[in-house]
């Protein structure tokens, strides 16, 4: 069984018009998705933006209302359990936001911030909490006199450590990583990744891993989905996607990636300029004639693509 | 070629327990016309802080801003608010590095970028509106008309990035001082937004401040790198020469810890140890020395200066001369000059 199930996910949020706020229509921000997530290992889930993933990441965590569709977490429908707090399942979900500043209460000291869910379900002493923090606070780079210090006293990059801290504080089985290393440069995003490998290796944690960083994400995860427009277009073994990649979107989007040599701008661009023509041109294959995206279809045991 | 902008000796500190300390400490740079100056460094470097002090947006009751910041000729530290007003916007713009906390919640996305066109352009009413729908398609935004009725809180974050974006180039800023200003987006819509300001580069010969720690957009878009460390400039070079010719250790080790879509699965390279909090960062000497234990105290200066290197290229400190990576055979890098 899988740690968590996904069954055709739908989740629209109104369009509010006119004089009366009536409801003149949907975003349809996740629109039919299926996908599982066993202990230990790690999911990518990479796409366009606005394309709804973290709307499907705070689903998990019960943060949005779902429109249809089944959430089931060790074998269990989720949905029961959103809103009671101690529930075991708050426990063993957390989620890494991507909007930092406002996942992190202005008037708390980080302290209070990382040491919230562990005093919701822990009874540690003032030194044993302190010290929990402490350590966690230096897994994530930071010193540890940080603790008495307000959010607004970080730079973006302190602000998505301390994220990252609260998180792991409870040891949950799985995390829902929303962009958690956007904000960092490379030294500490290195430190932080290694450290989210090394705990999954000690605790059989699962992620959902949100990116749009394609080199992150290819480190981290061995399976990996691409979202475009609320749907999956390819998903599949990471290894088989980056050297196959079979959806227009997909191939898109891998050409985009920036190189960090200087030399080769007149080449990427050009490159670019063809996969761009090319997605133009095969449209038809990959969208239907409203613009969806087509049901996943497979190729290998380990890839599937939305074509027609 | 022209300078825009000229920054001597800025230190900007901030109050934390009733004193203050340095997060920008001593820098001094200057920004041409046209050009793309991109600012890497590690997280809590300063590198916002020196941002949002050109700006002048720091709340004085916790901060306060030295040195001088010279915009066209006109002094910036200490200008009085209204004039600064003038500046901000049509002279210098930013893209803010959190999206949400600068769009204002209880305004739509619409009506916040027709609010900066209302002060710096001239046009009326209905060709604000246009042209605010306009520049969301530009800045990739699939449904324009809905998006500019929305409140931020509608948007996924890379959608409320480029809705920042969007009103940040609105008034077509002489200087654009981008914080961090795709880490929210997917590399698509990130290459369109670089072709974006690469066009405001070339159309009204805009000079652009990019705050990034992405090496690719770097490459991609800067002509000069200043690498920052502990409130400091420790190097600066054309874009060619940081990538080919990095000299400072710090630099060096950045470089080093890019993980590579080629090679999943292996360690990542990360620098040893941590920053220090601002009220622990070493105030003289080299800043970059407790990061590498492995080496003599005795490569450092005692008060680090600039070594010219190269055309254009500068790098803070002597221990860039004897420095090798702690894994590194002393012989095979140590010394070289
Ligand atoms: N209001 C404040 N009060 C106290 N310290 C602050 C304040 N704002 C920033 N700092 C500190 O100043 C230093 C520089 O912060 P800054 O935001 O400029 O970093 P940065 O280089 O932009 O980092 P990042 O890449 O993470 O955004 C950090 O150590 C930060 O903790
Ligand atoms: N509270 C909300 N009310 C209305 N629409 C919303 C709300 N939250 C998200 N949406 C819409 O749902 C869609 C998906 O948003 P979501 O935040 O899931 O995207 P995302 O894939 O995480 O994008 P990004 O990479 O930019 O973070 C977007 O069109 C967004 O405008
Ligand atoms: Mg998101
Ligand atoms: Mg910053």
């Amino acid at each position: 069984m899988a740690l968590l199930e996904v069954q055709n996910l739908k989740i629209y949020y109104p369009i509010r018009g006119g004089i009366l706020s009536r409801i003149v229509g949907y975003v349809k921000a996740v629109d039919d998705v299926s996908f599982t997530v066993d202990k230990g290992e790690t999911v990518g889930l990479i796409g366009e933006s606005g394309s709804g993933k973290s709307t499907i990441g705070k689903s998990i965590l019960g943060l949005v209302p779902i429109h249809a569709g089944t959430i089931l977490f060790d074998g269990e429908d989720i949905t029961k359990h959103i809103g009671k707090n101690r529930s075991p399942y708050r426990k063993s979900v957390q989620m890494i936001f991507q909007d930092v500043n406002s996942s992190l209460n202005p008037k708390k000291r980080v302290l209070d911030v990382i040491a919230e869910p562990i005093r919701n379900f822990e009874k540690l002493t003032k030194e044993e909490e302190r010290k929990r923090v402490d350590e966690l606070l230096t897994i994530v780079g930071m010193s540890p006199e940080n603790a008495i210090k307000y959010p607004h006293e970080f730079s973006g990059g302190q602000k998505q450590r301390i994220g990252v801290a609260r998180a792991i504080a409870l040891k949950p089985k799985l995390i829902v990583a929303d962009e958690p290393v956007s904000a960092l440069d490379l030294s500490i995003q290195a430190q932080v990744l290694n450290y989210l490998k090394d705990v999954q290796e000690e605790l059989g944690l699962a992620y959902l891993f949100i990116s749009h960083d394609m080199g992150v994400v290819k480190h981290m995860c061995e399976k990996l989905t691409i979202m475009n427009k609320g749907r999956f277009v390819e998903s599949g073994l990471s290894q088989e996607i980056y050297e196959n990649p079979e959806h227009i979107y997909t191939r898109r989007l891998l050409a985009s990636i920036p190189d960090i040599d200087p030399t080769k701008k007149e080449e990427n661009s050009q490159k670019r300029a063809v996969i761009n023509a090319e997605y133009e041109s095969e449209n038809k294959n990959y969208y239907d004639e409203n613009g969806k995206v087509y049901d996943l279809k497979r190729i290998t045991d380990n890839h599937f693509v939305a074509k027609l | 070629m022209d300078k825009i902008l000229e920054i001597n000796n800025l230190v900007t500190s901030f109050s934390i327990s009733r004193k203050f300390y340095p997060a920008v400490d001593g820098i001094s740079l200057e920004i041409y016309k046209n050009e793309v100056l991109a600012i890497v460094g590690e997280s809590g470097s300063g590198k916002s802080a020196m941002a949002m002090s050109i700006m002048q947006l720091l709340n004085p009751n916790y901060s306060k801003i030295e040195g001088s910041v010279i915009f066209n000729g006109k002094e910036l530290i200490g200008m009085k608010e209204k004039a600064l007003n003038k500046v901000r916007g049509s002279g210098i713009s930013m893209i803010f590095q959190d999206a949400l906390s600068a769009l204002n919640p209880l305004m739509r996305i619409g009506e916040q970028i027709e609010e900066s066109l209302l002060y710096h352009t001239t046009l009326n009413k209905e060709a604000r509106t246009q042209r605010a729908v306009e520049l969301l398609g530009k800045v990739g935004i699939v449904n324009p008309e809905l998006v500019h009725n929305q409140y931020p809180h509608e948007l996924s974050g890379g959608m409320r990035q480029r809705a920042m974006i969007a009103i940040s180039i609105a008034a077509n800023p002489e200087i654009l001082i981008a914080d961090e200003p795709t880490t929210a987006l997917d590399v698509t819509i990130q290459s369109q937004i670089l072709d974006l300001l690469r066009q405001l580069q070339k159309d009204i010969g805009s000079s652009i401040i990019l705050i990034t720690h992405d090496l690719g957009v770097v490459a991609e878009m800067a002509t000069r790198v200043a690498v920052m460390y502990g409130g400091q400039i420790v190097e600066i070079a054309p874009v060619l020469e940081i990538f080919e010719n990095p000299r400072h250790p710090y630099t060096r080790s950045l470089l080093a810890s890019i993980p590579h879509i080629n090679q999943s699965g292996k360690r990542l390279n990360a620098i040893r140890g941590m920053v220090p909090s601002l009220k622990y960062m070493p105030r003289s000497g080299c800043r970059f020395a407790d990061r590498t234990p492995w080496l003599s105290k005795e490569i450092h200066e005692k008060e680090p200066t600039y070594h010219e290197v190269g055309v254009g290229h500068k790098v803070l400190c002597t221990c860039y001369k004897s420095f090798y990576f702690e894994n590194e055979e002393k012989t095979k890098n140590g010394g070289v000059l």
